[in-house]
This record gives structure tokens, sequence and C-alpha cells, in this order.
């Protein structure tokens, strides 16, 4: 096939993790090397960026991403990031990073009370992060969502700061479907390294199983910027 | 051992889409005029005796992983045991369980 062999991608895998095998499916799809880790261990392999995938982690018990926060492989997940690699936290991946404070504000149950699980219009809000890049401002995009706690909240002061800095990068359009302040589907940190979402991109890159290919561009934006970096 | 009791709420400002839930169920039950909230009660028996500083990692504990702050607060107090254990127990130190409560504190 002579396909080049693309950056590493680490997925972590907590007890209670649904999407980490489409995680990494979406990463062999687009051309990376995906490489799965374990959440009780304390090394990340050698990977060049860490996607914590959806599911319902420790069983969402305490709350969701409360208890996967501190697993040990989130130590070295929490310096990496810290120290610039790139992590993209997924749906309870998001929440895991809110949890562990290297994303702020937090994700509470749905204001509807029901789980959602539908196709989900997006406007893409800002390129300039690790995982965006591929992607144009203003752009529209749909991915699955499928979540009851996906109400992102934050305090005044901090939704602020994430407007301003140009934070918010993703937005739920055409409706909102689980009560978000400011319609907030995706957040970023100062850096652009670390991405939280609630939908789905590993679930839309194949004609297949989705009704978009979307999800692709994220996985591309970051194996573009790691390749940039060499 | 002394038991200490750490009680989450969420924030008054943040929805709270379970105690609607709740609200809910009680006004069609016929339980009307009564707005719920929904928060956690933790209870931690604590070994050996619960001094100042037991007490602070408590704390630090209910900060750490039992609320999250951003969304929640959370209060930490004392158990005073039982009358009937009282008696028992605390022969010659009557003043001790009353010390204890006050100990209780706010946070978050």
């Amino acid at each position: 096939m002579g396909r080049r062999i693309g950056p590493k991608i680490g997925v972590v895998t907590f007890p209670g993790s649904l999407d980490d095998e489409d995680a990494l499916r979406a990463v062999r799809l687009c051309q990376g090397e995906p490489v799965p880790l374990w959440h009780g261990n304390d090394t990340l392999d050698d990977v060049q960026a860490v996607i914590l995938p959806g599911g319902f982690s420790y069983g969402d018990y305490l709350r969701c991403g409360a208890i996967s926060r501190f697993a040990p492989v989130m130590t070295e997940v929490i310096k990496a990031a810290e120290s610039g690699m790139p992590v993209l936290g997924i749906c309870n991946g998001f929440q895991i990073l809110c949890e562990a404070h290297l994303l702020p504000g937090a994700l509470i149950r749905n204001d509807v009370r029901v789980f959602v699980c539908k196709d989900q219009d997006l406007r893409v809000e800002s390129v300039d992060t690790t995982w965006t890049s591929e992607l144009t401002k203003g752009q529209e995009i749909t991915l699955v969502l499928k979540s009851g706690e996906g109400g992102y909240v934050a305090d005044e002061e901090t939704l602020r700061r994430l407007e301003g800095e140009g934070q918010v990068i993703f937005r739920y359009i055409n409706g909102n479907p689980n009560g978000s302040y400011n319609d907030i589907a995706g957040i970023c940190n100062e850096r652009g390294n670390v991405v939280g979402l609630m939908p789905h991109p590993e679930h839309n890159v194949d004609v297949l199983t989705g009704p978009t290919q979307d999800g692709r561009a994220i996985f591309s934006s970051v194996f573009n910027f790691l390749s940039a970096k060499v | 051992m002394a038991r200490v009791v750490v009680d989450v709420m969420p924030k008054p400002e943040i929805l709270d889409p379970q105690g609607k839930a709740v609200t809910g169920a009680l006004a069609r039950l016929g339980f009307s005029g009564v707005s719920v909230r929904q928060g956690k009660r933790f209870e931690l028996d604590v070994d050996g005796e619960l001094t100042e500083d037991r007490l602070a990692e408590v704390r630090r504990a209910a900060e750490t992983l039992l609320a999250n702050t951003v969304i929640e607060t959370f209060n930490v107090r004392v158990e005073e045991p039982p009358a009937s254990q009282d008696e028992e127990e605390d022969e010659g130190e009557p003043d001790e369980p009353a010390e204890q409560a006050e100990l209780a504190t706010q946070a978050g």
C-alpha cells in the first residue's frame, strides 16, 4: 500500500469507556497510528497526542469524569497537556478535562432531562487550535451528539473570557439541545492544545456509519499540526 | 471513631434538572407549593480521634473529590453520636460533642 505512517495518537480506555474503539478506528481511517492506552498505566507510550474518548467511565459515579480524572494515566496526560501536547476530550472525555481543570467550567445534566441522541448541527467558531486548524471559521458541520450530561456551564467571568479570547470553538446551531450556556458545544484552553467537545467527531468519519464525514477534519488537523512541528 | 458528614449542593445559580424533576413529580402527587433542589450527603467514618487536623483533611478531601466547586458548594460537619451512646462513651467529657459540632464549616 505504501501508506505513510502517521503520528502516534493515544486513546485512553477507562473502565466504562465506550467509544475508545471508534476513536482508535477514526485515527486509523484518517491515516494516523492509533495507540491504545490503559487508564491504570502511568506512561503515555511516546504518543504525540492523546484522545479521551466518550462513554461512562467509572459508571459516571460521583460526577461524570470525577473519578477518571484521578486515574494514574491522567497524571501523565495533565503533565503532557501543560507542556503543550494536543489533548482532545470527546463527550465523557470533555467532562474529564473539566474535572481535571485542564478546561474551565463543567458539564451538567441536560436541561431537557432526557438523553439526547441526534445528528447535531454546529458552527465552527475558532480554528486556532491544534484540533481545528483544518476547519474554516464560520463553517457549519454536523456531528453525532449523544449525551445525558452535556449542559456546559461556567461563571459569567469565565464565559466572558472564553468568548473574548476565541476559546469557544464549536457552538450548537438550529436549537440548543441541552441548555449549554451560550450554546457552547466545545471549548479549548488558552494555548489551544487542549480541546473538549460534547459531539462525537469519531462517529463521523465513514460514509457507512454517519450522515457526514465532518469529523475527519478534527483528526487531520492534529496530524498536520504534528507533522509541521517535526 | 467519629462521623463527619459532607453535604454537597448545586450552587444556587446553577440549574438543577434533577431537583426540577423531583419538584414536578411531587406536584403531580399533590405535594404542591414545594420547590426541591437535590444534593448529595457523604458520611465519612474517621478512624481515631477527630482532631482539627483530621477535620481539615476531610475538608480537603471534600474540595478535591466530593464536590466540584465550579458548580457545587459543600458543608462539612461533625455528626454527634446518639444520646444513649453519649452516656456510655463520653464519661467525664460531656462537652465534647458540642465542641465538635462547632467545628462545622461552610466552604466552596
